[in-house]
């Protein structure tokens, strides 16, 4: 247990160090969601109808930026083999960089939401929600990721491919998502939706560890 | 401490085989000076013995079982030093010991301790980015050294290493066989490794695929 905070610890402490990864996430976020008013008119009714979309789309856009760095420093300063052969199973080890890369790039994404929601005149009532299915669909989001990251760890130009074989993985994390967030105004019932984003975070906590050990020792060989 | 063997050991790697039928076996106190000209498969048989890759023919035994059978224990045997340096440039050089080490400030302690081994301890409050290559060496190898494990494969450990430091390597080095460790190195340098066995790798090169034998 206390290998696996360290390396939580480890992750956390680099990326405090090259704050400008985090704080690139978060700008690419905001600066995208802005560019939608201009696009399409300061109506807000319409503003208030894409709000969540274009949050979620943008976030998940936000994510797959920071994915290719997440094995890869490792993989390139050889920290990967010490890892591998540390104490602590790949399995765990996978899983607390899932851990801070939820962190340092979904938490700060979840804080940003606000800002954009005031932008696009949604109400408080909304806002909330939206914030809810954030803190429940990131992490899967983190967790999916990860499996892309480390499958990609040996090919070259990995992070042209990441987004590729991801972006589909994505698509029912949006969905429920996106459908947790506008379930007022589109008059359907929001527990059904944030049950589906709790369940393909619970498969997926079990799937991406698994899958990305596997992919490591790929790598490793 | 236990004997570590290998019987008829063989690495296949990139569509080729790299060697074949490799025994050795080392008592507790032993080492191994991994011997072979570039290509000839020093650094998979170190990834190898370190259970990073898997054998294609043969068995690795530790202590008379298979190490096939427990990757994970195995594992903790090991104290591998690769070409490279597993150093994050944004940490301190202290950092890149103790995050390495579990316990909080207990390891600064014993990170300031292998420091101190190879000269690095005035440097600890560094960032890591401002070392030599020489120095970021001796880093990797205060950090493994403090890390510590029964086998240690040591891959060119003294590239870029001045005379000194080499000393200090050939000392832990020696220390820790004397504890009963177990030591293989694979290097192009002399490093003085008293009464060390010799894997020569080009012994146990293939043999060459009958192409044009139809």
């Amino acid at each position: 247990m206390s290998a696996f905070l360290g390396l939580i610890l480890r992750d956390l402490r680099l990326a405090l160090r090259q704050r400008a990864d985090a704080v690139l996430t978060v700008l690419f976020f905001a600066l995208t969601a802005m560019l939608f008013p201009f696009a399409v008119g300061p109506e807000t009714n319409l503003l208030q109808r894409l709000a969540p979309g274009v949050v979620w789309v943008t976030a998940l856009l936000a994510v797959l930026l920071s994915l290719e760095r997440l094995f890869l420093a490792d993989l390139e300063d050889g920290s990967l083999d010490l890892l591998a052969l540390g104490t602590l199973p790949l399995e765990l080890v996978v899983l607390a960089k899932i851990v801070a890369h939820w962190l340092t790039t979904g938490l700060p994404l979840i804080f940003a939401t606000p800002v954009i929601a005031l932008l696009y005149g949604l109400p408080a009532d909304d806002i909330v929600r939206l914030i809810a299915a954030m803190c429940l669909g990131t992490p899967s989001l983190s967790l999916i990721g990860a499996i892309g990251a480390s499958l990609t760890l040996g090919a070259r130009r990995g992070g042209v491919l990441i987004p590729l074989l991801v972006l589909p993985l994505y698509v029912p994390t949006l969905i429920f998502g996106v459908a947790a967030s506008e379930a007022v105004t589109a008059e359907i019932a929001v527990r059904p939706q944030l049950l589906f984003l709790g369940a393909i975070f619970l498969v997926m906590l079990l799937v991406a560890p698994l899958a990305g050990a596997a992919a490591l020792r790929q790598a490793l060989e | 401490m236990g004997q570590f063997e290998g019987r008829a050991v063989a690495c296949f790697r990139g569509g080729r085989m790299v060697f074949q039928d490799l025994s050795f076996a080392l008592a507790p106190g032993g080492a191994a000076l991994v011997l072979g000209p570039n290509g000839s498969g020093k650094s998979s048989l170190l990834r190898l013995l370190a259970g990073l890759l898997k054998p294609a023919a043969g068995n690795l035994i530790y202590d008379g079982r298979p190490v096939a059978a427990d990757p994970d224990l195995h594992h903790g045997r090991i104290a591998y030093l690769g070409h490279l340096n597993a150093i994050k440039a944004v940490l301190s050089v202290r950092e890149n010991v103790a995050t390495w080490l579990p316990g909080g400030a207990a390891a600064s302690t014993a990170a300031d301790a292998a420091l101190e081994r190879f000269g690095l301890l005035p440097l600890a409050a560094q960032p890591a980015r401002l070392l030599s290559a020489g120095q970021r060496r001796r880093l990797a190898l205060a950090r493994l050294t403090a890390r510590g494990g029964k086998i240690w494969l040591l891959d060119e450990p003294s590239v870029g290493l001045d005379r000194e430091s080499q000393r200090s390597l050939e000392a832990v080095v020696a220390r820790h066989r004397a504890a009963g460790g177990l030591v293989f190195l694979a290097s192009h340098t002399a490093i003085e490794l008293p009464d060390a066995i010799e894997l020569n790798l080009s012994d146990h090169r293939p043999d060459r695929l009958p192409e044009l034998i139809w």
